[in-house]
């Protein structure tokens, strides 16, 4: 890192950060759609550390070895299906549409199940027996740290040789930018998922519950809620918006899945969720979205390396004039 | 036999004893009221009754079936339904998401809708009020919230804890009103109260605890009367 920052130093003289005005404004389009696609992701997996937050109060910090184990899932899928690393091959799109959708569907089925599994064995008998918070924090890193090694150790350090089953290409042409199939494809199915998920927790009797549970888990119990069953929902959905999320990423990205290939988005849909005001549904949409387009904004403005630090940048300066996020804490008030 | 028995309930947070040896019954139709000091027990009962602290002794049965361990939730089910102290109103919900809290256990469509219009007919505010977020409800409004809420479940047993706490003069004389009401309707009603002069005048029966302790019980009149409970919860020299 230092040695990193000395060189691009000694590279521009005295002016080590580049400012590149006329770059951004030549590619603002361009870089506001690529991020939105970007941001869609961080925001499905941004809903499941916020809906999990919400009703435990519990950063899973294990979230982002779930949408690790949704990437090996749509990635093995491709593999099953007969789909080999290299060039993209040319095929229908009806069998492309419907490996696709089978592979989102292996992605979200796997990483559903990881959650629900995970909150089993590792947070439900702490809650048993009425552990500290913190003792659910270290436990949630944990089983970060194990997930993500079980999968070093069967995989490897290497990252899987990437396959590509869709090759991106200009659809559209608006003022000069392109938009390509696939940054559409992942906008809109992201956008439908996170609007379906919405319309789930809002308005019907499970997405009562979940609010309840979120809002005051004991008056939930008088009214008949089953805390447990709750708990059990939030990690599927969850879970399974993460695998959704893995499988747009494994489409977006030129880079093959790697065991710790969650670590860095975790934080950053972490980020997002926080952003937006963790706890809060539309607080994760927005969080994600925004913080997918600033930080291309951002690596076109100062440069690929500033990337992330942009992204933490923009928490920080958020969280310094609204604490609870851009929407506030808590789930479901801000349908109100 | 009783819609509610406990027998010999005891429970404790911790080291602390909240209930000693507590036994009481309610019978099908009753309006019965506890009433005690601040930290006597009484919600704590409301608690044990509703499933949300188990009991360290004794045990409690409901329409005849031991249900001491039976899991909150499915006593909701059973039709034992509590609006709890502080009136827990969830406050990102509409009123109207609030009152279908109440009937979250429920699938009767029919009755349900037949139990929003006896609600509304109830709290006509609440009808007024109906999109309003529970949060900024004002503290009378959100007892209304609490208590049609419970009337969602359509209870067989319906748990008051409080119901007049915060409120002004002659709201505390229509929650009474409408307490009394709901009971004529056929819901049985077990009172927590500070307001010993109302509740006991409404009531069946009434017992009063102190420090964990049953220390008397009798009918509502014959407490009213009683002179140790006159100085201790009415105020009369
Ligand atoms: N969660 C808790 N942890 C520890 N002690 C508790 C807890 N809840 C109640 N207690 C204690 O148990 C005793 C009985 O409390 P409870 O809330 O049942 O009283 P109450 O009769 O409802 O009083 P009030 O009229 O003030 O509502 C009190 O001494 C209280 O301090
Ligand atoms: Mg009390």
């Amino acid at each position: 890192m230092t040695s990193h920052l000395a060189l691009t130093l000694a590279q521009s003289g005295s002016q080590w950060i580049d400012f590149n005005v006329g770059l951004l404004a030549e590619r603002f389009w361009a870089n506001t759609v690529d991020g939105l696609a970007y941001g869609s992701i961080y925001a499905l997996v941004a809903l499941g550390y916020t809906l999990v937050y919400g009703v435990l109060r519990l950063i899973n910090f294990a979230h982002s070895e779930v949408f690790v184990v949704g990437a090996f899932g749509a990635y093995f899928t491709f593999v099953g299906l007969g789909y080999k690393p290299g060039p993209t091959l040319a095929s229908g799109l009806g069998p492309l549409i419907a490996n696709l959708v089978l592979a989102g569907a292996v992605a979200m089925i796997a990483a559903g199940l990881i959650a629900l599994l995970l909150e089993r064995v590792a947070y439900r008998p702490l809650r048993r027996r009425n552990a500290p918070r913190l003792v659910f924090l270290i436990t949630a890193i944990g089983a970060s740290f194990a997930i993500q090694q079980g999968f070093y150790l069967w995989r490897g350090a290497n990252p899987e040789p990437a396959i590509r089953l869709v090759r991106p290409e200009a659809v559209f042409d608006i003022a000069g930018t392109r938009i390509t199939n696939i940054q559409i494809v992942v906008f809109v199915a992201s956008v439908v998922l996170l609007i379906v998920a919405d319309r789930f927790v809002g308005q019907t009797r499970l997405g009562r519950g979940i609010r309840a549970v979120a809002q005051d888990p004991d008056t939930a119990a008088l009214m008949g809620v089953n805390k447990e069953r709750v708990i059990m929902l939030t990690f599927v959905i969850g879970g399974a918006l993460a695998g959704a999320a893995a499988l747009f990423y494994v489409m977006m990205i030129p880079q093959g899945v790697l065991y710790n290939g969650g670590f860095l988005l975790g934080i950053k849909a972490f980020t997002a969720a926080v952003l937006g005001g963790i706890g809060n549904l539309r607080g994760a949409l927005l969080g994600g979205l925004l913080l997918g387009v600033v930080e291309n904004y951002g690596q076109t403005l100062f440069g690929g390396e500033w990337r992330d630090v942009v992204a933490f940048v923009l928490l920080i300066g958020i969280l310094m004039v609204r604490p609870t996020g851009i929407l506030g804490e808590s789930l479901g008030r801000a349908r109100v | 036999m009783a819609l509610l028995e406990l027998h010999s309930v005891s429970v404790a947070y911790g080291r602390i004893q909240a209930l000693r040896d507590i036994s009481l019954t309610v019978e099908e139709g009753e309006i019965v009221t506890l009433i005690g000091a601040n930290g006597a027990g009484k919600t704590t009962t409301m608690k044990a009754i509703s499933g949300l602290v188990p009991l360290s002794q004794g045990s409690i049965e409901f329409d005849g079936a031991d249900i001491s361990k039976v899991r909150a939730d499915l006593r909701v089910v059973r039709g034992i339904c509590q609006a709890p102290e502080g009136r827990g109103v969830f406050p990102g919900m509409t009123v109207r998401e609030n009152l279908e809290m109440g009937c979250y256990t429920r699938r009767d469509r029919k009755a349900i809708a037949e139990d929003f219009d006896r609600v509304f007919e109830l709290f006509p505010r609440l009808k007024e009020r109906a999109t309003q977020a529970g949060g900024t409800l004002s503290g009378g409004e959100q007892q209304m919230v609490a208590i049609g809420r419970a009337l969602m479940a359509r209870p067989r047993l319906l748990l008051l804890d409080e119901p007049s706490m915060g409120l002004a003069p002659q709201f505390i004389q229509q929650i009474f009103n409408i307490i009394t009401e709901i009971n004529k309707q056929g819901t049985t009603v077990l009172l927590v109260e500070q307001n010993a002069q109302q509740a006991l005048s409404r009531a069946h029966r009434g017992y009063v605890l102190e420090t964990g302790s049953v220390t008397r019980a009798s009918t509502g009149k014959d407490l009213l009367a009683d002179p140790a409970v006159k100085e201790a919860y009415l105020g009369v020299a």
